[in-house]
């Protein structure tokens, strides 16, 4: 078949004057059972194809793909983590001599020299052996990025509380869509004295404990309120005995399964997105109902 | 009928070289798992390809809900994954997707390189390759940042920290980046959905297309 020059087409078009057939190539350097593409291979691949997208499904279907709180800027103590397939770079910036005065070292030439012999691997690899066995160097230096990869990876890994995580910076659906009694007096102490820690869905935020569904007792949570507990410091509520005792009985009473102070229903409660921190609270997603909009927007 | 179409078609723009080119040719007996159990590791390229392809389907689907700003970013990816029918699915196999096209890159890169399938005359496909590698390595970073939570603030914090780093040029990268040499805000995350969504996606789509241009070029790398 001609190609390039030479090729003659009809007239000025570019339909080739000559009509071969495209014939299938003859594949004699590898002598053996070829198959043709089409349509025979073709239907065994779709085979792999449909057994391996079942697979994929099935782990779709089983691990709903994760969404944590909404982003926070101020929230101080969220510890980051990079997604799996970058920890390796993650970790190895931890060490002293690729991070902190080091980091060029760390971040820029380090793994660009690993990338870079990576991209050009042909070129510094040009010998026309193939077989790992005799080329020796290439193959051990691979095999120790590919190695040095997954170690850090694990000790990544296991560095990082993943239970802890998705505890404390997961979106707590129940304290999100649950409702709260924003009328009474004990949600004005809340707000007045909590809220900017604990959240205004009683959702807690970062290293702040959630308040829904608490098992302490009222006297418990009078006592926290005025003394702290474990790194809540003494002396956050101001006021009242008799607002703390509102304060204790409305905690105690939130997400308990309704009927704490009665007015649960008259409120349209949290919305799902005011769960999601400080920034959320104003202009609402138009999906959203708009009875939860008014309750947000008191805040 | 559908057959006279074909003919008037072909007629006129010469259309069966086009797919006749993809579809005459022989498979060889090392690449078949058929024939031989151990030459599943050529599948992990085809492989690649696919989740690629359910990564853009399930990314065009998902640009549909999603909100590329900071007040409705998170909002829209709640409101699909809690609302919308089947959005926990489609996000589900964006979200796994992105891990699997990185393992199934992974498994494929080693498979050439440990074949050697690199050597002369294909070196110019695996730079092809390493590059497409790189590009998808991108597109898990700037997705990473879209949903708005807590997680991806704060990882893209510290990547583009690091990528801050480089000497002489860290800053303007980072600008370039995240639209500001300090704050990662409302600027950023539009970026990066630009990124994300035209900017690679382009990269990608060329850089796949030269890949498979050279492997129906050169063929297959023989048996070892």
């Amino acid at each position: 078949m001609h190609r390039g020059k030479g090729m003659k087409f009809v007239g000025d078009s570019r339909v080739t004057a000559e009509q071969k057939a495209n014939l299938p190539k003859d594949y004699s350097e590898y002598p053996g059972r070829t198959e043709a593409f089409w349509p025979n291979f073709l239907l065994k691949e779709w085979l792999v194809g449909s057994v391996f997208l079942i697979g994929f499904l099935i782990l779709t279907a089983a691990h709903p793909s994760p969404l944590e709180q909404q982003a926070d800027p101020t929230n101080a103590g969220y510890i980051p983590l990079p997604d799996w397939y970058f920890l390796f770079l993650y970790q190895f910036l931890k060490y002293q001599f690729a991070g902190g005065d080091y980091i060029v070292l760390g971040a820029i030439v380090m793994p660009g020299l690993a990338f870079g012999a990576l991209l050009l691997a042909p070129f510094l690899d040009p010998g026309p052996e193939r077989r790992p066995t005799k080329r020796p160097i290439a193959v051990s230096l691979m095999m120790l990025g590919v190695i040095a990869t997954f170690w850090l990876t694990y000790e990544s890994v296991s560095e990082a509380d993943y239970e802890m995580r998705s505890e404390e910076y997961g979106v707590n659906i129940e304290a999100v869509e649950s409702e709260i009694d924003k009328s009474g007096p004990g949600w004005a102490a809340y707000e007045a004295n909590c809220l900017s820690c604990h959240g205004d869905a009683l959702q807690g935020q970062g290293n702040y404990p959630a308040l829904m569904d608490t098992e302490r007792s009222i006297e418990e949570i009078k006592d926290i309120a005025v003394n702290g507990v474990g790194s809540m410091p003494a002396g956050i509520f101001n006021g009242s005995d008799e607002e703390l005792q509102q304060l204790a009985e409305f905690i105690k009473n939130a997400g308990s399964g309704g009927g704490s102070e009665g007015g649960e229903s008259s409120e349209g409660g949290s919305s799902e997105e005011s769960s999601s921190e400080g920034e959320s609270s104003e202009g609402e997603s138009s999906e959203e109902g708009s009875s939860e909009e008014g309750s947000s927007s008191e805040e | 009928m559908l057959q006279r179409l074909y003919d008037w078609v072909d007629e006129r723009v010469d259309i069966t070289p086009l797919w006749r080119d993809i579809a005459d040719h022989e498979v060889p007996e090392h690449v078949n798992p058929a024939h031989h159990f151990s030459a599943f590791v050529y599948c992990f390229g085809g492989l690649t390809f696919f989740v690629t392809v359910i990564q853009i389907l399930s990314g065009m689907f998902l640009t549909m809900y999603y909100v590329p700003d900071i007040e409705n970013a998170w909002k829209s990816v709640y409101y699909l994954q809690r609302e919308v029918a089947y959005g926990q699915i489609v996000r589900g196999m964006h979200h796994w997707g992105a891990s699997l096209v990185i393992v199934m890159l992974f498994l494929h890169t080693l498979r050439v390189f440990f074949q050697g399938a690199y050597k002369k005359p294909r070196e110019l496909n695996w730079v092809i390759g390493v590059l497409l590698f790189f590009v998808m390595l991108g597109l898990g970073f700037t997705g990473y940042l879209l949903p708005w939570d807590n997680k991806a603030y704060f990882a893209t914090q510290v990547g583009l920290e690091i990528a801050a780093a480089t000497p002489l040029i860290g800053d303007e990268i980072r600008t370039l980046l995240a639209g500001d040499p300090s704050i990662v805000g409302a600027q950023t995350l539009t970026r990066f959905f630009a990124i994300h969504v035209f900017f690679l996606p382009a990269a990608l789509f060329g850089l796949m297309a030269f890949h498979f241009i050279l492997i129906r070029k050169q063929g297959i790398s023989g048996p070892l």
